[in-house]
């Protein structure tokens, strides 16, 4: 019982994960029916935002090993740690956190270069094209980050009050063992309020309904004299922050690598086309559907029943879903269908 | 012009002779050696028979490097239990990749557009991560299908000695490593590029753009679309299968990294850098991403140094320092930069700038009658 | 009568000769075809020789590859007799003479194999075809230097494998022109049980988490065996898709499992993330049965130590070599490698500096880059001073037995790359193995 609560427990955690992830790709889907392969690539973008704050913040007087002669081996000592003591410690270990600062104005700067600088040229264009320059973009962001930080992953850890597990079961009244990491949990929160701001913008703001009528119908919008242009690059740069946040939250989950975007851009079109195109909704519902059933489907139990059921699931999910619901679980007629 | 491409035979002595001394015009650049050369050939059976899927109907499979991976694993099969003549394994390549492809279109074509793509993703990727890992016993996982001396050939042993090593591939006594596998190689090329060339000016190719313009309206017509785009399918899936087992001919190993959807990525990205739906679009787009991975990866400082050696020492070095972030490990970022600048400046791919670069040139004499054209074709 | 289908090479290269005459293909195949001593690549009256260096430099390896690069352009200047000769002036019996090999001067070619089996195999073939090389040697995975080494039998030219760790390399899928200098599995495993005995004694219970490919179950297979011999038990064998990312519905179930120490049969990304968030899970801090739960990292490797961070502090696992050993050879090596780069040397670097000059060796010693000799110089070759003690080539199987380091994650580094303490030296005795053990077939001598 425990185990399958356990189970239950990470499913949740895994699908608010994917669900965030792939939030943004969907917001550009439904309002600029772009295909955006570019997406893992800000995913990625918010993850080093992570490690650029924490090298920021442990920029170190390095102090020579006079052991080691054959070459220069530094022990870093942090300027904050000799300046501020104890508070510089801790500024250091919350360093995650404090880089969601430097996340939200930076991707929101280049979601806005970005689509004023190439998207908005590729509303029109098939989506084909489309593919082949979000790709070209993505390898390209990639190989820069990949120059300027090499390719091995950067450890960039959780404060440290929140490392370790809480013990979920005791505050329910169901004994010691049902115990999961704080951070994991932490993120589960975070992913369902960023979703709920996103949904709430979208649905009780003027803005927001401009937005969706824009994308309904985009001439009559502008011929009423609604600068639907400038609305479609703020849904872009929205996009590009909700992505990066949950790059720069995933980051002491994930070791940030240059590659780790194009490791997440299939999951995320899967969640999004599963969860049908352009729906907020579906995609939140995808992603806990595709997480709760994944991480069943990875218990021995079921392993030794159906072997290697865990490596395939998501698919599975995705073929089982599309082939009962043509339109995935709530996506709309006519989007992205031709 | 429009003359000389109404004549197939005409084109089709064009491309062959084109094709078959590629060893001769792409020595210059360094890519006329074997391998690259069976590559381009491989590579461009299988961009070909994408395009008649998604040049055609516009149907974006996600997922046909799984019809490769399933030829190749076809083919170093019949090496292991028949024989190493490579033509038995041809042929079970394409029969293999064809029947399985009949199986996934018939179920992914149920859906259109993104949905489509997302089901051919989701069966390539199951195959993926099953040969891969469960599947080891049939796909040898990691490592990849490979021959062994024990392996039964239960035909090859009715008439031939067993070699002291391992076995070679052979079409009948033909070696097929080397120059003979690329013109093995460019014989099939030569072949699905004159089918290919039949299917779009053919009566259902016409039936495939029309689905493409408009499926609901055919539908109305009472016109039933889903044959037909199962046919594009299958033969799309049947060539992938060729190019598998070409593959598996040339250098009998197959390993589950061909059937990744990054494989599929790397098709679809090279019919679209070379013009979708064009005849020779495909052909470009597979030589100018294999010559990258090919050639570019393997520029070194010392290459470039050696290019720029007949300018100054200051100058050579500035050189190398600018251009090195853009070979060697660098040729990743290349390929991405250029993909961005041809669909930024060449919508329709690299076939496109020909088109262009075509009507430059013609406008001199014919300004007239070329500009009616050009502005019927509605470039 | 049987006839022989197979054509053999010197055909081949005879007919490649002809269509090259007949199409006028490029020159390097008629300069091979009518050199007098007949095999592939022959340098002849050249003034060079020509090595192929095929490392990942694009994908998750990419840092590793990197660093096997610089080691294979330091061993080329050290061969020629530049630089302070690193590891040339420790390495004993030597016939280099630091004027290149046989007189000639080595130069090389770069390829990537994007850490895939058809790229690395397509990358060492234009090696081979178009610029000559004569010796293919790198890479960093298994699955590629298996796939490699199987074409470079094929072609006749030479493979010096890289980091690979899978005991297929110099098992079941062993080749006559390959060679691993590398350490594997079964040695990871029989070192690691008498240290897992000693610090966490008898009476354990084990988790595994295994990497779904030929590695992950090498690498599950030997520990569970030298474990189980000391009478620990196994819980569970799990098997976890390559390159998951998020490994926690397979940590999950650790949890309450009633074992007390997980095994992460993992390597490079899949290892960082997996014991990353196994520590985030607490697991390093937790206790079962009464005793402190542990985790293993049966292959362990500085650059992965650093992607993982302070995770990896305490913690058990193999390494091939590392640079903080004072040996003399090691010392030359770190040396000349500090002085040229400056930073220490990976194991990935130190095992293909070192292949790349037993290569070389051989070839002197064979008086001749014809491969069958330069084969027959390597097998059994014994050798020291190359940072492992005593080595032997061992002539059955190709594969170097050497001590093999036991390493744990250090708790208080004093630098940067004091990231892996040395617990200790296992010597060569202990970790060899019977070369028919593991199976496979090494092959012809000559070239079919």
């Amino acid at each position: 019982m425990d185990a399958l609560l356990l189970q239950l427990l990470n499913g949740l955690d895994k699908g608010g994960a994917y669900a965030l992830i792939a939030l943004g790709l969907t917001l550009v889907f439904g309002t600029l029916g772009v295909v955006n392969f570019g997406h893992g690539a800000l995913f990625m973008l918010g993850a080093f935002c992570a490690v650029v704050m924490q090298k920021i913040l442990t920029l170190s007087e390095k102090v020579k090993d006079e052991s080691v002669t054959f070459f220069d081996a530094y022990k870093e000592v942090p300027y904050l740690e000799t300046w501020f003591g104890e508070t510089g410690t801790m500024i250091i270990d919350w360093s995650v956190p404090i880089s969601l600062f430097l996340v939200i104005p930076f991707m929101m700067l280049v979601g806005w270069a970005l689509e004023r600088g190439l998207i908005k040229h590729f509303y029109k264009r098939t989506h084909a094209e489309q593919i082949l320059v979000t790709f070209g973009l993505a390898i390209v962001l990639q190989e820069i980050i990949k120059a300027n930080f090499g390719a091995n992953p950067i450890p960039t850890p959780a404060p440290d009050i929140v490392a370790g597990s809480a013990n979920v079961g005791s505050w329910f009244g169901m004994g010691d063992n049902l115990v999961y990491p704080w951070w994991r949990l932490i993120y589960f929160i975070f992913s369902m309020i960023v979703i709920f701001i996103a949904f709430a913008f979208l649905k009780f703001t003027t803005f927001g309904m401009v937005v969706r009528a824009g994308m309904q119908d985009r001439d009559t919008v502008s011929m009423l004299g609604i600068n639907i242009e400038r609305r479609f690059t703020i849904v872009f740069g929205l996009a590009a922050v909700i992505a990066g946040l949950a790059g720069a939250m995933y980051a002491p989950t994930l070791p940030p690598d240059y590659h780790m975007g194009m490791d997440f851009l299939v999951l995320s079109f899967i969640v999004v086309v599963v969860g049908g195109m352009g729906s907020l909704p579906g995609a939140v519902l995808a992603g806990f559907l595709l997480g709760i059933l994944q991480s069943f489907a990875s218990m021995n139990e079921v392993k030794s029943i159906l072997p290697g059921i865990d490596q395939i699931i998501i698919y599975l999910i995705a073929v089982v879903v599309l082939l009962v619901r043509p339109r995935g679980l709530m996506g709309r007629k006519g989007v992205m269908e031709d | 012009m429009k003359k000389f491409f109404a004549n197939q035979w005409l084109v089709m002595l064009v491309f062959s002779a084109v094709i078959l001394t590629m060893p001769i015009w792409l020595s210059p650049i360094g890519a006329g050696y074997p391998d690259l050369l069976q590559k381009f050939m491989i590579f461009g059976i299988f961009a070909i028979g994408f395009n008649i899927l998604f040049g055609l109907t516009g149907y974006l499979s996600f997922g046909h490097a799984a019809f490769l991976g399933v030829g190749s694993y076809a083919a170093v099969w019949s090496f292991k239990l028949l024989t190493m003549n490579v033509l038995p394994a041809i042929i079970f390549a394409i029969i293999v990749a064809g029947l399985f492809s009949v199986v996934i279109g018939y179920i992914s074509l149920r859906r259109s557009g993104i949905y489509f793509s997302i089901l051919t993703l989701a069966f390539a990727q199951m195959s993926y991560n099953l040969a891969y890992s469960v599947l080891t016993p049939v796909t040898n996982g990691e490592t990849g299908l490979q021959l062994e001396r024990a392996d039964p050939r239960i035909i090859d042993s009715l008439f031939v000695e067993p070699t002291e090593g391992l076995p070679l591939t052979n079409f009948f006594s033909l070696s097929l490593s080397g120059y003979e596998g690329f013109y093995f190689c460019a014989a099939f090329l030569i072949i699905g590029f004159f089918i290919s060339l039949r299917i779009f000016r053919s009566p259902f190719g016409l039936k495939l753009r029309a689905i493409k313009s408009n499926q609901t309206r055919m539908q109305y017509t009472g016109f039933s679309t889903k044959p037909y785009l199962l046919s594009a399918f299958v033969i799309s899936g049947m060539y992938a299968g060729l190019a598998g087992g070409l593959m598996a001919a040339t250098d009998p190993l197959a390993g589950a990294e061909r059937m990744q959807w990054t494989a599929s990525g790397e098709v679809v990205l090279m019919t679209i850098l070379g013009g979708v739906g064009t005849l020779i679009g495909p052909l470009l787009g597979v030589g100018i991403i294999k010559y990258f991975e090919n050639i570019f990866s393997a520029i070194n400082e010392n290459v470039l140094m050696a290019a720029y050696s007949g300018l100054p020492e200051g100058l050579q070095h500035f050189l190398v320092t600018v251009s090195s972030p853009f070979v060697g490990e660098g040729w990743h970022l290349t390929l991405g930069l250029m993909f961005m600048l041809v669909v930024i400046f060449l919508p329709g791919g690299i076939m496109e700038g020909f088109d262009r670069i075509k009507r430059l040139l013609m406008k001199p004499f014919s300004r007239n009658k070329d500009a009616v054209e050009s502005a019927e074709e509605g470039h | 009568m049987k006839l022989k289908l197979t054509q053999s090479r010197r055909d081949f290269m005879k007919t490649s000769s002809g269509i090259a005459l007949a199409g006028a293909a490029p020159m390097f195949f008629m300069k091979n075809a009518w050199a007098e001593k007949d095999f592939v690549n022959n340098p002849g009256d050249g003034k060079s020789v020509t090595l192929g260096f095929n490392v990942p430099q694009t994908g998750a390896y990419a840092d590793e590859g990197a660093d096997e690069l610089r080691a294979y352009k330091l061993a080329v200047k050290h061969l020629n007799g530049e630089g302070d000769g690193g590891m040339m002036n420790t390495f004993k019996p030597s016939s280099l003479k630091g004027n290149g090999v046989l007189g000639k001067k080595v130069e090389y070619v770069t390829g990537d194999t994007q850490t895939k089996s058809d790229a690395a195999r397509s990358s060492a073939k234009r090696m081979v075809e178009k610029d000559g090389a004569l010796m293919i040697t790198g890479g960093s995975s298994s699955g590629v230097a298996v796939a490699v080494q199987a074409y470079c039998q094929e072609a006749g030219v030479l493979f010096m494998a890289g980091l690979t760790h899978s005991n297929d390399t110099t098992g079941k899928d062993k080749r006559r022109y390959g060679f691993r200098h590398f350490f594997n599995t079964e040695m990871s495993g029989a070192a690691l049980g008498p240290v897992l005995e000693k610090e966490m004694g008898k009476d354990r219970v084990a988790y595994h988490l295994t990497a779904d490919y030929n590695w992950g179950w090498s690498q599950e297979g030997s520990i569970k065996k030298y474990s189980e011999e000391l009478g620990w038990k196994t819980q569970a064998a799990v098997r976890t898709p390559l390159g998951a990312g998020d490994f926690s519905q397979y940590i999950t179930p650790v949890l309450n499992s009633g074992a007390d120490v997980l095994v992460l049969n993992h390597y490079g990304k899949d290892m960082v993330n997996s014991l990353t968030q196994a520590v985030q899970f607490g697991l390093r801090d937790k206790q079962a049965n009464g005793k402190d739960f542990q985790i293993v990292v049966p292959l362990f490797s500085r650059l992965m130590a650093q992607g993982a961070g302070e995770n990896i502090k305490g913690i058990y696992g193999t390494t091939n070599w590392n640079w903080s050993l004072e040996d003399e050879g090691s010392a030359a090596f770190v040396k000349s490698f500090g002085a040229e780069y400056g930073f220490p040397p990976s194991q990935a670097a130190h095992t293909c500096y070192v292949q790349t000059l037993l290569y070389a060796n051989a070839c002197e010693m064979a008086g001749t880059f014809y491969p069958p000799e330069v084969i027959k110089a390597l097998e059994g070759f014994e050798f020291d001073g190359m940072g492992n003690g005593a080595t032997e080539y061992r002539a059955e199987d190709h594969q170097c037995f050497k001590d093999v380091l036991v390493v744990q994650g250090n708790d208080n580094p004093s630098s940067q790359f004091d990231l892996l303490k040395v617990v200790q030296e296992v010597p060569r005795a202990q970790v060899e193995y019977p070369a028919d053990m593991l199976g496979g077939e090494l092959g012809p001598y000559e070239k079919s």
